[in-house]
């Protein structure tokens, strides 16, 4: 099929590419449909939970883990779905005393490749969706998380950080609904 | 190096996302353009980094051939199976198992959501050709699923 001239493709690099460029055309539609950077990230924390709920099963189906026994472990497997998914290696540091929360550091994050924000944009969380997809993922194992950005490369921080708390343990219970 | 199944959670929220907006309106314009208008942006700037290293197209057809091979297997993992034309500027690209629509049937059972998945495409291709040099109007078809046409209509100047 590869014609002359035609370069080997880098199949998985082109992929990611594809991925960001589909999610940055997402932003951008949704900041022109909400006007107000708040109501965006609310919009990208619940698309973020419905792929988590559902990406969960992907992840538990092809790596047949078996539960977590404590957050550590957790964040190993958070770290290895990260890798999976986005080929990126997050580093899990600065857990509290406690070990019910931790850091994960990106020093390249593969969403943000081809994004600039405009000064307009400062209260806007551009990857967002993360943290939807960990609290949606955890949700369906039981763990009830919250996470949230600390620094964002895009802002002129040095590194992009999201913060993961483990609130409580969810009861087994009928999963709650969508939205 | 995004996996695949990411992408195709983020295409279903997309279009969850953009239609759930005003519910029952598959027909309302706005809402169809707008899921269009996030295709076309992502493939407008797409195919510029897939086709940073070719030489350029000598003619429409060849271009044609490039978006269902190089473009369509980046995307879709996938060549076009089949390639018609009229050769008077009007392109009939079929998908026999086209991505976006494999995990949802393979019968005539769902058909009726099944535009709301081709329209994200719709626009890919357009964002692609119009990034190439042609303008056009792509319209999609369905009528046994996973199987899709995508009609193209160059529009000449």
């Amino acid at each position: 099929m590869a014609r002359p001239g035609v370069r080997a493709t880098d199949a998985k690099k082109i992929n990611s590419e594809l991925f960001t460029l589909t999610y940055g055309a997402l932003v951008s539609q949704l900041l022109k449909d909400y006007e107000n950077a708040e109501d965006v990230n609310r919009q990208l924390d619940r698309m973020g939970y419905n792929i988590g709920v559902r990406i969960i099963e992907d992840f538990l189906a092809r790596t047949s883990t078996a539960r977590c026994t404590d957050m550590r472990d957790t964040a190993e497997k958070i770290q290895s779905a990260f890798k999976m998914y986005l080929g990126v290696n997050p580093t899990v540091t600065s857990w509290s005393s406690a070990s019910d929360e931790f850091s994960l550091l990106f020093d390249q994050n593969p969403m943000t490749e081809f994004v600039e924000l405009p000064e307009s944009c400062l209260s806007l969380k551009y990857c967002n969706l993360f943290c939807g997809i960990i609290r949606g993922a955890c949700e369906m194992v039981q763990l009830e998380v919250t996470s949230w950005f600390v620094q964002d490369s895009l802002k002129g921080d040095p590194t992009t950080e999201l913060r993961v708390k483990f609130v409580k343990k969810l009861e087994d219970a009928m999963p709650a609904g969508e939205d | 190096m995004a996996d695949d199944a990411l992408f195709d959670f983020l295409h279903m929220e997309i279009v969850s996302q953009v239609t759930k907006s005003d519910p029952g309106s598959l027909q309302d314009g706005v809402t169809m353009s707008k899921l269009e208008q996030i295709g076309y942006s992502t493939g407008y700037r797409f195919i510029e980094r897939l086709t940073k290293d070719l030489s350029r197209f000598k003619d429409e057809l060849e271009v044609m051939k490039a978006i269902c091979k190089d473009f369509w297997s980046a995307v879709f993992k996938k060549q076009v199976d089949n390639l018609r034309t009229n050769h008077q500027g009007v392109y009939v690209l079929q998908d026999n198992k086209f991505r976006f629509l494999a995990s949802i049937s393979n019968s005539r059972q769902y058909l009726e959501l099944a535009p709301k998945y081709l329209v994200f495409t719709c626009g890919l291709l357009r964002g692609a050709l119009a990034s190439l040099g042609l303008t056009c109007i792509v319209t999609a078809e369905v009528t046994t699923m996973p199987a899709c046409k995508f009609q193209v209509h160059l529009q000449r100047a």
